[in-house]
């Protein structure tokens, strides 16, 4: 199937048109946030976070963190939680100590009807992070109208029954004054949609007064050049998976 | 028979019912006995052992009755109360203890009576046995005076007054013991011959509710076991419904053939009724145990104590009403924590220290977090100034190419060279002086390279000291 022309649109030109990404993302089901390279795995799981913070009341969250992520990028911070804008008594924190036991705590907790959104944050290749996993997952989700998003970091994007699927990269951010760095920046990239959401890539931030992402501020007159608002590598290669 | 130096000399501190008929008796010194009986084995007294053993029974007869403590020295004590029918009545109970004594190799004697004094009284000065309800006060009064356990002066004063047995004091008026003995005497006797009954005190407290099922032939497999647990459950909680309780901290003790004895404690976030969902918890914990259960040759008692109890009135459910959520996320906290543990479910809980690591405690996923008000005089367009992800300890960086008090432009980590395009700081967090001294300064510094990553270096110490400062990298922003 070739690409539909808007998937090779990116950068500045779509993102001043269009606003987030999150209407690719409120289908109930698995939708996948690949970390383009290790060092991108705390932005994917920003994203993620963002994703399930925004315009929804942001309750009964679950983020299940796999131990060797822990290893890799450190530990979950709370203050940082915190300034994300979530509240403590929203967000279930579990650590697994392997892939198997991210899958089932997943399970257990789209099962739940208290829990609202679950993001799994998983740390290379499993062979138990299969199409059968994915397709179990995708089928408590839908049935309990829910939302999982898995985050695979040091793994390529690969073929599964996902509803969506994202490359994510740490974008440069809109500098503050002295040239401080600003608000988070994400660029995230739609690799694959099921129901044939275009795709592109958005370049966005997150604003945690509003607990939504945001287009980054119009270029004003103050430090920032035009090419900061682009990824700051560039986008590598769509893949064609799916 | 035991020896023990006594006084300066080896003497018998016990003996053996065989020596005891050869007319050896504690007391006696080494060397007399070995005069009196040559054939004599004597070994020395271990007091310590002898008390870890009594411990280990102590907590093997729990099966028999959960009312127990010890009955020093050398003796346990359980109130059977209502434990008789188990095990066939007084009768089959006192064989199962008897048997149980046995085959531990002990010499034993077991009494059975109304009160715990007289029990012990007929245990170690009389014959032992059963003594059946309102047939007890003859049995009792034939008792030597020594069974009051007086002290040796008012023991010896009673014999020599002529009075030999129990009945003799008994039929005295009690004004004029208690005057010559003192003022608990008469509570002594009337607690022996069962006119005054006090409870026992066990050795630890006994549970609120709980439920028992012997096995005749032991069992072994898994099947089974949940089986069992899920009738004990629905008989605790059948229980705990009537006095409108429920469980908080269940705890599943295994007796095993051999004597060997595995408690599983479970606690749940709030008080539960609910078979189902507490079966569901004993099946993965006992699923995910670090020390798998061990059957050995089967277990041959099962018991399900509910340890912690809370008022849970009945709710009426009704059909439609879909289930709190918060109550459905404390069942799901309440699973991950029974198969993996406390330590991995967790909330967050910012408090109070501008230390880094110590500024956002993790506490357990069963907790309440307070929510937090967001500092007020933050404008709402700043970013984060703490990372997403913490290193804990911080990682150290190689540094490049950096000015004398300012962040450095270059640095590499973990074989990859970052270079430096936005930074902010430095943002100066002192140690705690007051926890440890000699912790060194840091500058922390926000920096984002020019692939957008962001992180979060300090630098520790200070140019113009000793050694040269150097760069750690502490976190990671998103």
């Amino acid at each position: 199937m070739p690409l539909p022309l808007s998937a090779q649109i990116s950068g500045d030109s779509a993102c001043s048109r269009a606003g987030t990404p999150l209407g690719a993302l409120s289908t109930p089901g698995v939708h996948e946030f690949y970390a383009l390279s290790g060092a991108d795995a705390v932005s994917t799981h920003g994203f993620g976070l963002g994703v399930m913070l925004s315009g929804r009341p942001g309750a009964g969250l679950v983020w299940v963190v796999h131990d060797l992520t822990g290893m890799e990028t450190g530990r979950p911070h709370g203050a940082g939680l915190q300034e994300m804008g979530i509240q403590p008594q929203d967000l279930l924190l579990v650590r697994a100590r392997n892939i198997a036991t991210l899958l089932g705590v997943g399970e257990d907790a789209l099962r739940t009807p208290g829990v609202e959104a679950v993001l799994l944050s998983a740390w290379g290749e499993d062979r138990a992070l299969n199409l059968t996993a994915g397709r179990r997952l995708g089928l408590l989700a839908r049935s309990g109208n829910k939302r999982l998003f898995l985050s695979r970091a040091a793994a390529a994007p690969r073929a599964s029954p996902a509803e969506s699927r994202w490359s994510i990269q740490s974008a440069a951010s809109t500098p503050l004054m002295a040239g401080a760095p600003g608000r988070p920046a994400f660029s995230a990239t739609l690799l694959r949609h099921r129901r044939g959401a275009p795709l592109r890539t958005w370049t966005m931030e997150w604003d945690r007064e509003a607990r939504s992402f945001v287009e980054p501020a119009p270029v004003s007159g103050r430090l920032a050049a035009l090419a900061t608002q682009r990824p700051a590598a560039g986008p590598t290669g769509l893949r064609r998976t799916g | 028979m035991l020896v023990e130096k006594i006084k300066g000399a080896l003497r018998l501190s016990a003996v053996s019912p065989d020596a005891a008929r050869q007319g050896l008796e504690p007391g006696l010194t080494l060397a007399d006995a070995r005069a009196r009986v040559p054939a004599v084995r004597a070994v020395p007294a271990l007091p310590d052992a002898d008390d870890r053993l009594l411990g280990e029974l102590l907590t093997d007869f729990d099966r028999f009755s959960p009312m127990i403590a010890l009955d020093l020295p050398h003796g346990l004590i359980l109130d059977v109360t209502g434990c008789a029918h188990l095990f066939g009545g007084e009768v089959g109970l006192m064989q199962a203890v008897q048997d149980r004594l046995a085959r531990a190799g002990l010499h034993h004697r077991c009494a059975l009576t109304s009160t715990p004094q007289a029990a012990r009284a007929l245990a170690r000065f009389g014959l032992g046995g059963i003594l059946p309800c309102g047939a007890e006060r003859p049995v009792l009064r034939r008792l030597p005076v020594r069974a009051l356990e007086l002290e040796e002066r008012d023991d010896l004063a009673l014999r020599r007054a002529g009075l030999k047995r129990l009945a003799d004091l008994d039929d005295r008026p009690r004004a004029s013991l208690a005057a010559r003995f003192g003022a608990d005497f008469p509570a002594r006797l009337a607690r022996i011959l069962g006119d005054e009954d006090i409870r026992i005190t066990p050795h630890r407290p006994p549970p609120p509710v709980y439920a028992d099922r012997l096995f005749f032939d032991p069992i072994s497999l898994d099947a089974d076991v949940q089986a069992v647990l899920a009738d004990l459950l629905q008989e605790t909680t059948a229980r705990l419904e009537e006095a409108r309780l429920g469980g908080r901290v269940f705890e599943a003790i295994f007796y095993r053939t051999d004597g060997k004895i595995r408690r599983i404690g479970l606690s749940v976030a709030r008080a539960t009724r609910n078979v189902s969902s507490v079966a569901r918890l004993y099946r993965e914990r006992l699923a995910h145990l670090d020390h798998p259960l061990d059957p050995g040759f089967g277990f041959d008692q099962i018991r399900m104590v509910v340890r912690q109890v809370e008022a849970l009135l009945p709710l009426q459910s009704s059909l439609e009403d879909a289930p709190d959520a918060s109550v459905r996320l404390d069942e799901l906290v309440d699973q991950l924590v029974a198969r993996l543990g406390p330590e991995a479910v967790l909330r967050f809980q910012p408090h109070g220290s501008h230390i880094p690591e110590r500024s956002a405690g993790w506490i357990s996923g069963r907790g309440t977090p307070t929510p937090v008000e967001p500092p007020s005089d933050r404008d709402p367009e700043d970013p984060p100034l703490r990372p997403l992800h913490l290193f804990n300890p911080p990682q150290p960086v190689e540094t490049m190419a950096e000015a004398p008090d300012g962040h450095p432009f270059r640095f590499r980590w973990r074989r990859q060279v970052h270079n430096v395009a936005r930074a902010e700081g430095p943002e100066r967090i002192a140690g705690e002086w007051w926890r440890a001294p000699g912790q060194k300064t840091r500058d922390y510094y926000r920096v984002e390279d020019t692939q957008g990553h962001r992180f979060w270096l300090f630098r520790q110490g200070a140019y113009g000291e000793d050694s040269p400062p150097r760069w750690f990298i502490h976190g990671l922003f998103a």
